[in-house]
């Protein structure tokens, strides 16, 4: 937690209409850092996402952003894929919205799809794909850009185990080539720890800080890193974390 | 088998209503001006099909004219209006009063306005009313349909409002405007057949013109004849758009 953050929420807090969704609260991301965000459902892991993301200001508080725009990618919990464009087409996406001509973006798009495994796919659209396969096309547009800020709002949610885990090893991948900080929301305490190398644990809305818990091993992660003490322990110590919130706003 | 099942039930239900009708009328003696039965009704389509035809065209191409203008004017007034939301709820009220109030109502007073000379241009203009409300309705719903993360992303991206238009908005709107379509051509039909009873005078040469001079002489088989026409030309007129509907969306979901 040393030097400069690539991006900074100081003190936020966000009021919606029907009540008080997130804060004050703080998170500090250092460039190419994997910071996971674990909290209960409604704690505000979302919002505090579409802050970093600059998609909505805070009622109160500062957010700071290193990255300017279009240097932030945001991945969203279903693919979020447009249904007549092919899998190309969404990749190439971000590189045409900022003006980057119709070639060069195709040939960009087709490089980050064979980055995620997808060379094969390009012409398909995401009707013809599966849950998994439409997530990496989702994953491949987010990184075209080369993002420094890539923010995933429960990306994996919505899969089955097997793919998510093979997810999990794509996105470390992905992130050893071009190393940009990485915000993760997730309700999955495993999957936090094996993804990040630290985890942020918030209380039930409005989410504050209840904790942090810095993840030991290097990225991508070794085989059996999920059998390992040091895994363990840390899923462990979130757990926990997340118990200790969720009961002390029980009592209160 | 389940595909011949499908289409033969209802052939067979309506081989057996004709044929119920059939007996019935000669059974009971039916005077034929009041209900010709299926036979004499086959004959007279026979005997009248090329004036039924050339008044078929008519009919038709009048409703496709106007399914035409229709969608013009319809998509040109949902995109302005897509610009604009306090636009949208001023237009809103008088749009929904015009749709709400019978075009057989209308009719007359567009007739006074086309002139009594031109029944056909006051034919096509009811036509259009009549098809513009789903093809607006659909397309103003189809440009806010947008996926909601969809727009954020562009917004990410720092995508403009003409970008949004024209690669997001437009694009989800495409099964709003096919269904609204599909629709409207039905409607342009039903529209086109009312203005041209309305219009009254054999001037438009249209079916409705057919039905009401043989109902005239009395004619009442050749009046059925003219329905029939008519009929076969809306369920014709409904599958064409509905196959074009399936298969524009085949290609734009490519499945």
């Amino acid at each position: 937690m040393s030097g400069a953050p690539i991006a900074q929420l100081s003190g936020v807090q966000v009021d919606y209409p029907r009540g008080p969704a997130l804060g004050p609260f703080d998170l500090f991301l250092g460039p190419g850092e994997i910071v996971a965000l674990v909290g209960p459902s409604g704690c505000g892991k979302s919002t505090a996402l579409r802050l970093l993301a600059g998609l909505e200001p805070p009622t109160r508080g500062e957010v700071t952003r290193a990255s300017a725009p279009g240097e932030t990618a945001v991945v969203f919990q279903a693919p979020t894929l447009t249904p007549w464009g092919t899998a190309l087409d969404n990749v190439a996406l971000p590189l045409v919205l900022s003006g980057v001509g119709p070639g060069e973006a195709r040939l960009r798009a087709r490089a980050a799809l064979a980055r995620v495994g997808l060379a094969q796919v390009t012409g398909a659209k995401p009707a013809q794909l599966s849950g998994g396969m439409a997530m990496r096309v989702s994953l491949a547009r987010a990184l075209v850009t080369g993002p420094r800020v890539l923010l995933l709002d429960e990306p994996f949610a919505a899969l089955d185990e097997i793919t998510r885990r093979s997810l999990a090893e794509d996105l470390h991948a992905l992130w050893a080539q071009s190393g940009p900080a990485v915000v993760f929301v997730t309700h999955n305490v495993e999957e936090a720890v094996y993804l990040a190398s630290r985890v942020v644990v918030m209380t039930p809305g409005p989410g504050r800080l209840a904790g942090e818990i810095a993840v030991a091993g290097p990225i991508p992660r070794p085989p059996g890193f999920r059998l390992s003490p040091a895994f363990r322990q840390a899923a462990e110590q979130v757990s926990q974390m997340l118990e200790q919130a969720m009961a002390a706003k029980a009592v209160a | 088998m389940k595909r011949l099942t499908d289409l033969g039930a209802p052939a067979l239900l309506i081989v057996l209503l004709l044929g119920a009708w059939e007996i019935a009328c000669r059974a009971l003696a039916v005077a034929p001006t009041i209900l010709p039965p299926p036979s004499q009704i086959a004959l007279a389509t026979v005997e009248n099909f090329p004036s039924l035809a050339a008044s078929a065209w008519v009919t038709l191409s009048t409703a496709l004219a106007a399914l035409v203008l229709a969608s013009l004017i319809a998509c040109a007034s949902a995109l302005v209006v897509a610009v604009s939301p306090l636009l949208e709820r001023s237009v809103q009220p008088i749009v929904t009063t015009l749709q709400v109030t019978p075009i057989v109502a209308i009719a007359p007073l567009v007739v006074i306005w086309a002139g009594f000379e031109h029944p056909e241009r006051a034919v096509i203009v009811l036509a259009v009313i009549v098809a513009f409300f789903p093809i607006y309705s659909g397309a103003v719903t189809g440009l806010k349909a947008a996926d909601p993360d969809l727009m954020r992303l562009f917004q990410v991206y720092g995508a403009g409002q003409r970008q949004i238009l024209l690669r997001l908005r437009l694009p989800s709107a495409v099964p709003f405007l096919l269904e609204g379509h599909k629709v409207a051509a039905g409607l342009a039909l039903v529209g086109a057949v009312v203005a041209e009873y309305v219009a009254g005078t054999g001037a438009t040469q249209g079916l409705a013109w057919r039905i009401l001079e043989a109902e005239h002489r009395l004619e009442t088989a050749k009046m059925f004849a003219g329905l029939l026409v008519l009929a076969l030309m809306g369920a014709a007129l409904y599958a064409l758009m509905q196959a074009a509907e399936q298969m524009i969306l085949r290609r734009w979901r490519g499945r």
